[in-house]
């Protein structure tokens, strides 16, 4: 006989039925009945009414009915509250019963009745149980608090039960320990800031020792607690490390996940040079490995995880690409993530075997792993430099197959692996052209198109290829007319006598067939660049680009960081901070990884440990990617590696559209304080967000306006006598104008503003003379001289401007292109008086670093855009890097240790400064005026050498090691740096402050 | 914590729901429904699945889908963990974990995910606990009780719950005294078409039935402990003599539990015991395509490989297969397109083939995807890692037990590709 019997009567008076049952005076009878009653409410079926007659069977000797009653009790209490009442006589009696089992099942159940006039009963009963003289009894009530401060929160805190809780956690039995814990966990996350679970040395060693002996549940409660310890310092880091190491073998893979958790953490405070350190490190990777072995739900969780640990620490399991490989029949949600752990730990070492596989995978039926095993390849040859070319003809075998997706796919990567590698691989352009009609996804279309555009000098028919394209012109996307436009304009400036009829008619398509803001815009930008000057438009569409990165799809350091700290949780999988999803969570904390700055660190200053980990991570500032005049002059086909922010392309182009109405950016860049007239325009769709992009002081964001289009729009603004000079403005992309500093200010004042000379410079800084700038004959008679100085933190740019020409100037207004370091004028160009013909006048414009940022090339290039009544002009200059050196870039000796050895060898570089004769404590001193901070010296075997280091204001350190030698005029200097990008810079700005 | 359970059968009905803390509404279940819907395979469901206000975390286990919900920041994998247990309780108490078994035990079930979770926290979860909790349903018990009007549900605390062995009840007596050992290793791999290892490991691990009087303390050791270098204990392993000497030194649980899991990492040289010669062909234009397949035993050590079964998914374009083995009996089913050879034993001095012909959809293209071939097999008194228990020693109590070891290695993913 089964319980299938109980879900057989379905007569009509069913419940008529079990009421007579369960008031019978048989005890079986009855039991039966519960049973029933039970088997009905599991189906979902209401049994509500019966709530009297089961509550009547409570009291009873029988241990298994009494559960089933129980049962039935969660279930419904909360719909009966008033007859719940009734059963809590009978939960108060249980609770003082000489059998512990019954103790606690009393007061487990009386927990799970979520109703408000029993809680206030629960509370006496569930004091004593806390302190019942029977473990069972206490781990019970232990969780029975987070129960009821479910319900209740301030009855908890008010009866005091928290600080019970909180002793239980040195209670002498583990598993009271580790439900004390847990509790204590739960509450303090509807409590963020209640410092509940205070943990301090005492408390981890009991923790320490319960989590030996306590179940394997416990064990990852206590972990996951562990995880939110700072440990005061290495040493203890290490204690707790090795304490925790033995969880690794554990069967119960969740335990080994917050084992992990807690080990990856406390790594970042141990001493990279210790033994200990490395055998850590190999110890990781084996547990790691065996979750791949089981279930496929335990492996896609595993696998998010190795995600990010592969992000943080890619040594550890460098050397286990085998276990990533993927089987057929593997869940394709495991496929996916294995693949992208394949790439991430793809190196020279082992890309060989990797491509095989990929080269594999690209042959399996299921489309979406297909489609991201094509991409993989493309991004492992971006990844691999010395791969790439295998790669490439991977996927020309690849195309070879002629399946349709995935030559789409294919030729999305190897545009991408043009752009990374120019002038290296243009022979398989013959084969993609020849794919030409398979193409429909807008995507691979786009690829195609920009492909053929790039390199239409090499293609015989291009223009035939492009014009095939243009027959359905506007049945293509938004994206793929975008590109066939460009590419179309690019082919005309390449071989402009053969196919002068293809861009008027692709331009007629774009601006007059169009409904498309975007595309109409760009054509009338074209149109005018190409018919007003085609040398500048030249320079302007065919600008070399800008490189695309390796490393793709990285999480953001600090947000790896948090996400380190939550291995093993929901946050982990879903590679999102946990403030951000799951609900309850009200206002968690960022947890950070702890400094790995070791000894020298107190517990009193974790903020300067967090900070010292945070600027040792990779900086992130120098964006690549999301260059300007990129999106708007040549590619729509978002690079694989974009992160920022869109693109500010169609801000861009609505400012030509606002244009076509005239003056209309003279009146955008008119008066600062007026908002900007919107041109009325009935058929402008994007007009509602034309105040967007109001040229507003404080943050100019006017200066995301494209450069190029700006150019077009000046000349469109009526200036035809350009003549020679704009060709070369065009060259520098220039910047939008801010707005206008046109207040009349009578003359004279200008001195005061003058700071010019060395006032108030201190003692050995070196500043560098002024130098042209701009000379005057490329700006209509106005010549710029300038330099940079830093002043007390503040960095500014000193301009001689002077008038060469025979009319006066005013209205000066100044604007800086986006630059490495987010340069901008943090304040207006404090130029008050008209500047007559053959007159001169200094301006000092404060500087801030916090503009937007764009990698340049040099590093610290910047453009400038002035503009006068006359024009404006362009030109570009280059500050020392020395203005970035913040006052606070000395590093703590240990720090500096610490760090030098953190950044990996590859970072360094070497230079020589030659005939440079000052002694070392000399040239100390003379840096020092620069901001580079002499932190040791050692003097071995009669060399000197001088440890330093200098912040830059992006938070990024430099650390230089410069060895002099009496007698000897060269110096040696070796610089260190997680962005090595910058250490030529420095060279040459030690170069320059030494020998000056 | 855990909020509540969901069973789901294969055709999508609950037909169990079980909540810890206040009800949550079954509705909740439709975002799963959408996910499973979107998902090709059943296996294919994504195993967390956000909604708006809770996280559906779920495992497909014996055609079952078990969906725990969860409301705040909790281990994924604690959950699945706790799912696994689950199902692994219900197949110990009912010998299967099917729908009609967890309907004909529904209130035991019941009983059971009560005793096993308290406010979503694990209360009870080793089966030697529970079993003393609740007694498992025998035909026997259900007729005794039915009889005598007892109850299955154990009066008394379970003894192994506070004691510093959980996982061991007190009071154990047998009147044969007898541990046997399983060393069960399945071996992962992947051979690429050429015949060459891709990749090849070794799962294994050491299954126990330890039948013991008392409170036993047993040691034992291997002839080659490096292999394992990468290892899973049960909690009643001393890890701290495991570090020192090398030697599993415990107090057992009582019945059955697994010991030790061993991984034998693909860096390690693993032999690979079947080769398998195919030539699997399809010309264009042609609506026939050919079909060879060859096994031989390789690094077998001299074993025989037994219970040899070659399966492989053929391209979607096939038809039919018409094949002609040498020994044992194939079937195609020509919906799934799945292929399977039930081979047998392989005799070395007469290899078994699978030859014959494919027919294509006329007119269709050649197929692009190559079939994949999996292979299962079993090996007797052989570890394929090369492991060797050494001794099995017993202290704590008097009389002398029964002891034996098995070995046995299988085909875990043992994957062929065309």
């Amino acid at each position: 006989m089964t319980d299938s019997k109980y879900f057989t009567t379905t007569k009509k008076g069913e419940i008529f039925e079990l009421k007579a049952e369960l008031n019978s005076d048989k005890k079986e009878k009855k039991k039966e009945a519960v049973k029933k009653v039970i088997a009905s409410m599991t189906v979902g079926k209401d049994v509500s009414a019966l709530f009297p007659d089961v509550v009547n069977c409570m009291q009873t000797d029988n241990l298994e009915l009494k559960k089933l009653v129980y049962l039935y009790l969660m279930n419904y209490a909360k719909s009966q509250p008033d007859m719940a009442i009734m059963a809590v006589n009978t939960f108060v009696k249980d609770c003082e019963d000489p059998n512990p089992l019954i103790r606690a099942l009393a007061v487990r159940t009386m927990g799970c009745i979520r109703v408000d006039k029993i809680t206030e009963y629960l509370c006496e009963p569930l004091r004593k149980c806390l302190k019942d003289e029977d473990p069972y009894v206490r781990k019970t009530a232990a969780v029975c608090v987070a129960k009821l401060h479910d319900i209740n929160a301030q009855l908890v805190e008010d009866q005091g039960f928290l600080d019970t809780l909180k002793d239980l956690i040195s209670d002498s039995n583990p598993m009271v320990v580790a439900n004390a814990v847990a509790a204590l966990s739960e509450i303090a996350e509807s409590h963020p800031n209640s410092n509940l679970l205070d943990l301090n040395p005492q408390t981890i060693n009991k923790l320490l020792t319960a989590l030996n002996e306590c179940t394997e549940w416990g064990q990852i409660f206590i972990l996951d607690c562990l995880a939110n310890y700072t440990p005061r310092d290495d040493r203890e880091s290490q204690s707790i490390c090795e304490r925790v190491t033995p969880r690794l073998s554990h069967a119960n893979s969740a335990v080994v996940l917050s084992a992990v958790k807690v080990l990856m953490k406390f790594m970042e405070m141990l001493p990279k040079d210790l033994d200990y350190y490395g055998t850590l490190l190999k110890k990781l990777a084996p547990p790691l490995v065996t979750l791949l072995s089981a279930e496929p739900e335990l492996q896609y969780v595993a696998l998010r995880n190795i995600n990010l640990i592969v992000q943080r620490r890619p040594e550890i399991l460098k050397h286990e690409m085998k276990v990533f490989f993927v089987k057929y029949n593997d869940p394709i949600y495991v496929k996916l993530e294995k693949l992208d752990i394949m790439i991430r730990l793809a190196s020279q070492a082992n890309i060989a075997q990797v491509l095989a596989e990929l080269k594999e995978y690209a042959t399996e039926v299921d489309v979406d792993f297909v489609r991201k095993a094509v991409r993989a390849i493309g991004r492992c040859a971006i990844k691999v430099e010395q791969s790439a070319e295998r790669c490439v003809s991977t996927l020309l075998d690849l195309i070879q197959t002629k399946v349709n997706y995935v030559v789409q796919e294919a030729i999305v990567v190897i545009k991408d692996i043009f752009r990374k590698y120019p002038n290296k691989y243009e022979s398989v352009i013959a084969t993609l052209c020849e794919n030409l009609d398979s193409l429909d996804e807008p995507e691979a279309r786009a690829a195609m198109i920009w492909i053929v555009g790039e390199y239409a000098e090499r293609i015989d028919n291009a223009d035939e290829l492009l014009e095939s394209f243009l027959e359905g012109f506007h049945d293509e996307s938004t994206q793929v007319q975008l590109q066939l436009l460009t590419a179309i304009v690019k082919l005309f400036l390449k071989k402009p006598t053969e196919t002068q009829e293809l861009v008027q008619q692709v331009l007629s398509l774009a601006t007059q067939d169009s409904d498309n803001p975007d595309l109409r815009d760009r054509g009338y930008i074209y149109w005018r660049l190409l018919s007003t000057d085609p040398v500048a438009a030249k320079e302007v569409v065919l600008a070399e680009k800008p490189l695309i990165s390796e490393e793709t799809d990285l999480i953001e350091p600090t947000l790896l960081e948090e996400l380190i700290c939550h291995i093993g949780t929901l946050a982990s999988v879903y590679h999102k901070p946990p403030s951000a999803f799951v609900e309850g969570s009200r206002g968690v904390q960022h947890k950070r990884l702890p400094g790995s700055a070791g000894s020298g660190e107190s517990v009193e200053s974790p903020d300067t440990g967090s900070a010292a980990g945070v600027s040792e991570a990779p900086p992130a500032v120098i964006p690549s990617q999301g260059d300007l005049l990129e999106d708007l002059l040549n590619l729509d086909l978002t690079p694989p590696t974009t992160t920022g922010p869109p693109p500010p392309a169609s801000s861009g182009m609505q400012m030509g559209a606002m244009d076509l109405l005239g003056g209309g950016l003279d009146s955008l860049m008119g008066d600062e304080s007026e908002p900007p007239p919107i041109p009325l325009r009935t058929d402008t769709p994007q007009s509602p967000q034309l105040p967007h992009q109001s040229p507003s002081p404080p943050d100019y964001s006017p200066t995301e306006v494209g450069p190029g289009d700006h150019a077009g729009l000046v000349k469109l603004g009526g200036d035809l006598g350009g003549g020679p000079a704009m060709g070369t403005g065009f060259g520098a992309p220039p910047a939008a104008m801010p707005a206008s500093f046109n207040v009349p200010v009578s003359g004279g004042l200008d001195d005061l503003f003058d700071l010019g000379g060395g006032v108030g410079m201190p003692m050995g800084v070196f500043n560098p003379p002024k130098t042209v700038w701009l000379p005057a004959m490329k700006a209509k008679g106005l010549e710029i001289s300038g330099t940079f100085v830093r002043r007390a933190g503040v960095i500014q740019m000193e301009m001689t401007l002077t008038n060469k020409a025979m009319s006066v100037m005013t209205d000066f207004a100044i604007q800086f292109n986006r630059n490495s370091f987010g340069l901008a004028p943090a304040g207006p160009l404090q130029v008050l008086t008209p500047l007559s013909p053959n007159q001169s006048i200094e301006a000092a414009l404060p500087l801030s670093t916090v503009g937007p940022v764009m990698k340049m090339e040099p590093l610290n290039n910047l453009q400038v855009a002035v503009k006068n009544n006359i024009d404006v002009f362009y030109f570009s200059c280059q500050y020392p890097i020395s203005m970035l050196f913040a006052e606070d870039g000395k590093m703590e000796r240990q720090v500096f240790l610490a760090t030098w050895k953190d950044i990996p060898n590859d970072n360094e570089s070497q230079f020589q400064i030659k005939d440079c004769h000052l002694n070392s404590d000399a040239a100390s001193n003379k840096l020092q005026g620069s901001n580079i901070f002499t932190i040791a010296k050692r003097t071995v075997e009669g060399q000197d050498m001088l440890y330093q280091s200098m912040k830059l204001t992006n938070g990024i350190w430099v650390l230089a090691e410069l060895r002099v030698q009496a007698g000897n005029p060269n110096y040696t200097i070796s610089l260190k740096c997680r962005a090595p990008e910058v250490s030529q810079c420095v060279f040459q700005n030690y170069e320059m402050v030494l020998k000056n | 914590m855990i909020h509540s359970l969901f069973l789901i059968n294969a055709s999508g009905d609950i037909f169990l729901e079980k909540h810890w803390k206040s009800v949550v509404s079954r509705s909740v279940c439709d975002y799963f429904f959408e996910a499973q819907e979107r998902a090709t395979e059943p296996e294919n469901v994504p195993p967390v699945i956000p909604t708006p206000h809770h996280y559906l975390i779920s495992v497909l286990r014996h055609r079952i889908y078990f969906v725990a919900v969860i409301q705040s920041e909790v281990p994924p994998l604690f959950v699945i963990e706790f799912l696994h247990r689950v199902v692994d309780t219900f197949q110990d108490y009912f010998g299967v974990c099917t729908e009609a078994a967890i309907k004909d035990n529904v209130v035991v079930v019941y009983e059971l995910l009560e005793e096993m979770l308290d406010n979503g926290f694990p209360l009870a979860t080793e089966s030697n606990i529970l079993k003393e909790l609740i007694k498992p349903p025998t035909i026997l018990r259900t007729m005794v009780n039915t009889i005598t009007g007892s109850t299955n549900v154990g009066e008394q605390l379970p003894t192994g719950q506070l004691s510093v062995v959980p996982w061991r009840r007190t009071g154990v007596k047998y009147t044969n005294n007898e541990a046997y050992f399983d060393v069960v290793e399945e071996i992962d791999a992947i051979i690429d078409k050429s015949g060459s290892t891709i990749t090849a490991e070794i799962q294994g691990v050491i299954d126990a039935c330890v039948k013991l009087t008392g409170m036993p303390d047993l040691t034992l050791s291997f002839m080659n402990p490096r292999l394992l270098d990468d290892v899973s204990f049960h909690p009643c392993v001393r890890f701290k003599r495991w570090e020192a000497e090398r030697i599993l030194s415990f107090i057992p649980p009582d019945g059955n539990f697994r010991l030790l899991s061993y991984h034998v990492s693909s860096q390690n040289l693993v032999a690979i015991p079947v080769y398998i010669k195919h030539n699997i062909t399809f010309r264009e234009g042609s609506s026939q395509g050919r079909f060879d397949l060859t096994l031989g035993p390789k690094q077998t050590m001299g074993k025989a490989v037994e219970s040899v079964l070659v399966s492989s998914q053929l391209p979607r374009g096939v038809l039919n297969a018409n094949l002609n083995p040498s020994q044992g009996t194939y079937t195609f089913d020509p919906v799934t397109k799945m292929l399977s050879w039930d081979v047998g034993k392989i005799n070395p001095q007469k290899l078994p083939s699978l030859k014959g012909t494919m027919s294509l959809q006329a007119g269709a293209s050649k197929p692009d995807e190559n079939p994949t071939i999996n292979i299962q097999l079993k090996i007797q008194q052989m570890a394929i890692s090369g492991l060797k228990v050494n001794r099995l020693d017993m202290y704590g109590e008097k009389y002398k037990p029964f002891k034996g070891i098995k070995y046995m290695t299988k085909a875990g993913k043992f994957q062929v590709r065309t």
